[in-house]
């Protein structure tokens, strides 16, 4: 056993940090000094930049353009990204629907598609959650009837993030009604600049616009945009969910958002000394940070595994529910140190400290950790099923 | 970065495996435990002839040359089968502080036949007035004539009710030292104790104990106070190691129940809030193995701002994962739980004794807080 990093994947880690200093534009950097948040166009622009650099597509294979990296590598890109506040990638181009054309799409789809997600010159969101249809994905209404050569779309997706600004929805539509529900699922890729797309943004509890409403009112869509087969787009769903399961956990961003909490405790004080030297402050801070440790120690058994070439353990499957959860706690406890602070509106420059900034949204929004990309309470259910082998529900 | 174990690691943990299944089932405990005796005489020898005894020794006092992963391996078996024999007290603790404090002489002395398994140590070190600390004891060693004479109260000795020899820590006019005893020494009163967990342990009373200066194991002061810090936490280490071994086999023996255990017409294993309630537990016998980990590789590294740290890291989260793992076993056996009859108490109570001894979390929370890089 050996816990430390072999020299050539230290050395990378210092070539990953030099080049995130060099890189990031200096307006860039001073948001992320202070964890403001990134416009569209900020994650655009850092998304060209790390394509020049060769770094966008971590998990690709090289012959579409990946970097080649092994799977300590691109833990440490990711770690070394999070670390230094960069803005975060869309993930929906690079790590969803990208796999999927990777696995399952023509050669066609494949030139059609992949360039454009690795250059950043196309923006994706994904089109699954319906109003009626969320933890039961597979109860999807939105309906694609054939027509010729192409689909007639209609119907409703929900909580779609980016649909404001995206090119492409990857979408799972209903292509056959009067099978099993899993059955007649089409994993289908509409241009949202096609007639009879709209995309109508929300605002968060945090006050982001980050996810729309997005409706489709008879929205012609070529079958040839269909990923893997008519009717198989459940197959094709089942088996994104396992990918860049490392990358889950937030090791990085929470590691950066602890940082954040001891500064805010630094600057916040109670009877003339920072709450930081407080021992009920700090005991609150350290079991945190413990909890951290043990997350990040599990997401390293996870990439030693993979680095061997081994399917992940039973341990990968608690990346998620851990890291959102820690996540959460960090925010939170950094609400409660800031203290009457917390309860400032929104971002108003001036009125409370610059380190405390952006808390509040941050705190709102992360909220959400536990509930997107299968709630927690569904990553139990499969941890029950498929690891314990708990019985079904009678 | 690789969490592999040699094939030789390989080999010892299957060893420990077929010697529980074997020789150490839990109702070999629970018999020593009804019959009031604190463990086994032979079983002790058997893991001296299996080179258990020697593992994390140099091999110039006899040892294997070891190191903790090995000892985790052993002692994670242990906890598996709730072995009473006293490896963590006699080998890790007063074994190392005797390896790493005592000169040759002393090795072959006292050392020596521990390793052979004819004799067991123990470390006192603990005393009542300063819980988990351990730098500062008041029990003093008096110089007297060529040699000392020790007088105090030593808490909660581990293996200290069958103990053949203590390693006592004293203050000294030079800072605090290290020193054997015998159990049977003039002036050296054992009080045996009956502990919750039934593995039992003895309280420690030097009046005015007087011994040759030949006991004394190295220099008193810096040396010895750094010899006991890192003891302490190889201990500590060693705990979480055995604790993932009882947290483990408490999380198995509950999904099994869960699987068994029918009402309402179906496995109460399908109900989903009993689910979700298994899965938190598997969640954190994870995450307790995780930390294990880092304590085993890291409680012997010569940084000892990364050894203090992994450590205490490693200790709490025992404490927190251990206490729920084990409350929530007792609560999803339901009533049978509850009784001494069945197993899973007797798992239960060996994590509590785990948690609290070596440092309990709010201790390692606290000393983690206080580490020089925390405010950075």
């Amino acid at each position: 056993m050996d816990l430390s990093f072999s020299p050539e994947d230290e050395a990378f880690r210092a070539g990953v940090a030099g080049f995130i200093r060099e890189a990031l534009p200096a307006d860039l950097a001073a948001k992320a000094e202070i964890d403001a948040p990134f416009s569209m166009e900020d994650i655009m622009r850092w998304h060209r930049i790390l394509f020049e650099k060769g770094w966008v597509a971590w998990g690709w294979p090289k012959k579409f353009g990946g970097p080649g990296f092994s799977p300590t590598q691109r833990f440490i890109l990711t770690e070394e990204l999070e670390l230094a506040g960069t803005p975060q990638l869309s993930p929906f181009g690079l790590m969803m629907v990208a796999p999927a054309i990777i696995q399952f799409g023509t050669a066609e789809q494949q030139a059609r598609f992949l360039p454009k997600i690795l250059s950043g010159e196309e923006v994706w969101c994904q089109g699954y959650s319906e109003p009626e249809a969320g933890s039961d994905l597979a109860s999807l209404k939105v309906k694609a009837d054939s027509d010729g050569d192409d689909f007639i779309v209609n119907g409703q997706k929900t909580w779609t993030t980016y649909a404001q600004y995206a090119d492409w929805i990857f979408c799972l539509v209903r292509t056959n009604p009067s099978v099993k529900q899993q059955s007649g699922i089409t994993f289908l890729l509409i241009d949202m600049k096609t007639p009879g797309v709209e995309a109508r943004p929300m605002l968060t509890i945090g006050q982001q616009p980050a996810f729309c409403d997005t409706f489709f009112e008879n929205v012609r869509v070529p079958k040839a945009n269909a990923i893997g087969p008519i009717d198989g787009g459940w197959t094709v769903a089942k088996a994104l969910l396992g990918h860049e399961r490392t990358l889950l956990a937030m090791v990085g961003s929470s590691g950066r958002l602890l940082r954040r909490v001891k500064r805010i405790a630094a600057e916040t004080t109670l009877e003339g000394r920072p709450l930081l030297e407080h021992d009920v402050w700090r005991a609150k801070i350290a079991r945190l940070e413990i909890e951290l440790e043990a997350l990040k120690m599990t997401n390293y058994r996870v990439v030693a595994e993979a680095q061997h070439g081994k399917a992940p353990g039973p341990e990968s499957s608690i990346l998620k529910l851990r890291g959102t959860e820690i996540n959460q706690q960090l925010y939170e406890l950094a609400m409660e140190i800031m203290g009457l602070d917390a309860l400032s509106w929104y971002n108003e420059a001036g009125v409370i400290p610059a380190a405390e900034q952006g808390i509040a949204p941050q705190f709102s929004y992360a909220r959400a950790n536990t509930i997107f990309g299968g709630s927690n309470e569904i990553q139990k259910n499969i941890i029950a099923k498929w690891i314990l082998g708990l019985p079904a529900a009678g | 970065m690789d969490f592999e174990i040699t094939p030789e690691q390989k080999l010892l943990a299957e060893t420990v495996a077929t010697f529980i299944k074997q020789r150490s089932p839990v109702a070999r405990f629970r018999k020593l435990r009804h019959a009031g005796a604190p463990w086994d005489p032979e079983v002790w020898a058997h893991m001296g002839e299996l080179g258990w005894l020697s593992v994390p020794f140099p091999e110039d006092v006899g040892g294997f040359g070891g190191g903790m992963v090995e000892v985790g391996i052993i002692l994670e078996g242990l906890g598996r089968a709730l072995a009473p024999e006293p490896y963590l007290a006699s080998v890790v603790l007063a074994g190392l502080a005797l390896a790493r404090a005592g000169g040759s002489e002393q090795h072959e002395r006292w050392l020596a036949p521990m390793i052979e398994g004819r004799t067991a140590l123990a470390l006192a070190f603990a005393e009542r007035d300063s819980r988990h600390h351990a730098a500062a004891p008041t029990t003093t060693a008096e110089r007297s004539g060529s040699g000392w004479r020790l007088t105090g109260d030593k808490e909660f000795v581990l293996g200290g009710h069958q103990a053949h020899q203590f390693v006592v820590s004293a203050r000294t006019p030079d800072g605090l030292g290290l020193f054997v005893v015998d159990a049977d020494g003039t002036g050296v009163e054992r009080q045996p104790l009956r502990t919750i967990d039934g593995q039992g342990a003895a309280r420690l009373h030097l009046r005015g104990a007087a011994i040759d200066d030949d006991r004394r194991l190295g220099s008193p002061g810096p040396a010895a106070t750094g010899v006991l810090e890192r003891v302490l936490d190889l201990g500590a280490a060693a705990a979480c190691a055995e604790g993932v071994g009882v947290a483990q086999t408490m999380l198995d023996m509950t999904v099994a129940h869960l699987k068994e255990r029918r009402q309402f017409g179906v496995p109460i294993g399908s109900f989903q809030v009993l689910q979700h309630r298994a899965v938190d537990m598997f969640v954190e016998v994870q995450l307790l193995r995780s930390m294990s980990v880092l304590a085993t590789v890291n409680a012997d590294a010569s940084d000892d701002a990364l050894r203090r740290r992994s450590v205490s890291a490693a200790k709490a989260k025992l404490g927190s994962s251990g206490r729920f793992v084990s409350q929530q076993a007792i609560q999803l056996h339901g009533g049978i739980g509850i009784t001494d009859e069945h197993d899973i108490g007797l798992y239960f109570k060996r994590m509590l004794a785990l948690n609290a001894v070596l440092g309990d979390e709010t201790h390692h929370v606290q000393r983690l807080a206080g580490l020089p890089g925390f405010a950075a």
